[in-house]
């Protein structure tokens, strides 16, 4: 299995994923320049965390122009897999990768800590090492990570089994005091509709090592490893 | 041409950064203030001088960059 992940100016969780999809794979990702308008041939693009473009405009709004991310768009809609984790959440909206949009938290705290999340299917490339129902704990760190989508919107997601992950308490249970940021139906994460795209605002390659605090994101990355290989 | 792209949630989207003013403002004694919302202002200096060319020019700029229409709307003004 080859990946690669987009580095943008900005981007500064490229380095955390670099490490657990090495510690996965077993092999070295291909570290991509938002500037490269070309893509290697890969099973999986990772779009990292950060803050690139400084956030101007709208968070994303700017990466999604990037040279990089058209070749990605082209790439996924051949089926190639793509991650977008938090700042590479917002960014796939932005691109139209994925429906929605994330907006500003509603308490309007940046939210840095371990969060816990229900897992809503487990069958996709980015979930089957867990079952439904599944509690993980994942660390979050975002100001604008309210997901939004219109109430058609909402209910396609609903329908079509694309909401990946929910904000819950630590039993699983999604209540709405524990939806941090105000996101509708306390998405956390969702898919596209042919679940080849994964978004999500948490971090699993935060905690894809014990000796990290945890290693709930492992099982994550160990799962698509071996989906896509 | 100078273009000035006004940019606000849609009214069914909340603005938790207006909801912050308005507290503000009650807490600094100004009274009567009712729902405040927050945007943008974006100004754009165009070198098209005719008013319909640089109306579509900008509003092919929101669709692609400027905007976000699932949470967004705008509008827009023209001085020549």
């Amino acid at each position: 299995m080859k990946s690669a992940i987009v580095v943008f100016p900005g981007s500064n969780c490229d380095r955390d994923v670099q490490v657990a999809l090495r510690q996965a794979m077993g092999s070295e990702p291909i570290m991509i320049w938002h500037k490269d308008s070309e893509l290697p041939e890969v099973d999986l693009i990772v779009l990292p965390g950060g803050f690139s473009y400084g956030d101007y405009l709208r968070c994303g709004a700017m990466s999604a122009h990037a040279p990089a991310m058209r070749a990605t768009v082209e790439a996924a809609a051949k089926g190639v897999a793509v991650l977008g984790i938090c700042n590479g959440f917002q960014i796939l909206t932005e691109a139209g990768l994925l429906p929605g949009a994330l907006a500003r938290n509603r308490d309007l705290k940046f939210h840095c800590r371990d969060v816990h999340l229900r897992v809503e299917t487990g069958q996709s490339l980015f979930t089957s090492r867990f079952q439904e129902g599944q509690c993980l704990r994942i660390p979050v760190a975002n100001r604008d990570g309210c997901y939004l989508a219109d109430e058609d919107g909402c209910r396609r997601l609903e329908d079509n089994g694309q909401i990946a992950f929910r904000y819950s308490d630590e039993t699983g249970s999604v209540r709405p005091e524990v939806n941090l940021n105000g996101s509708v139906s306390s998405i956390a994460g969702i898919f596209n509709e042919q679940k080849t795209v994964l978004g999500l605002m948490p971090h699993p390659e935060r905690l894809s090592d014990p000796a990290l605090g945890g290693d709930d994101g492992r099982a994550f990355f160990d799962g698509l490893v071996e989906a896509l290989s | 041409m100078k273009a000035r792209v006004h940019v606000t949630l849609k009214p069914a989207v909340l603005d938790p950064q207006g909801s912050a003013i308005r507290k503000a403002l009650g807490s600094l004694g100004f009274t009567g203030v009712g729902k405040v919302r927050q945007g943008k202002l974006i100004e754009i200096e165009l070198e098209e001088s005719e008013p319909a060319a640089a109306q579509a020019q900008v509003e092919a700029m929101c669709k692609k960059l400027l905007v976000n229409e699932v949470i967004e709307t705008y509008r827009l003004e023209l001085d020549s």
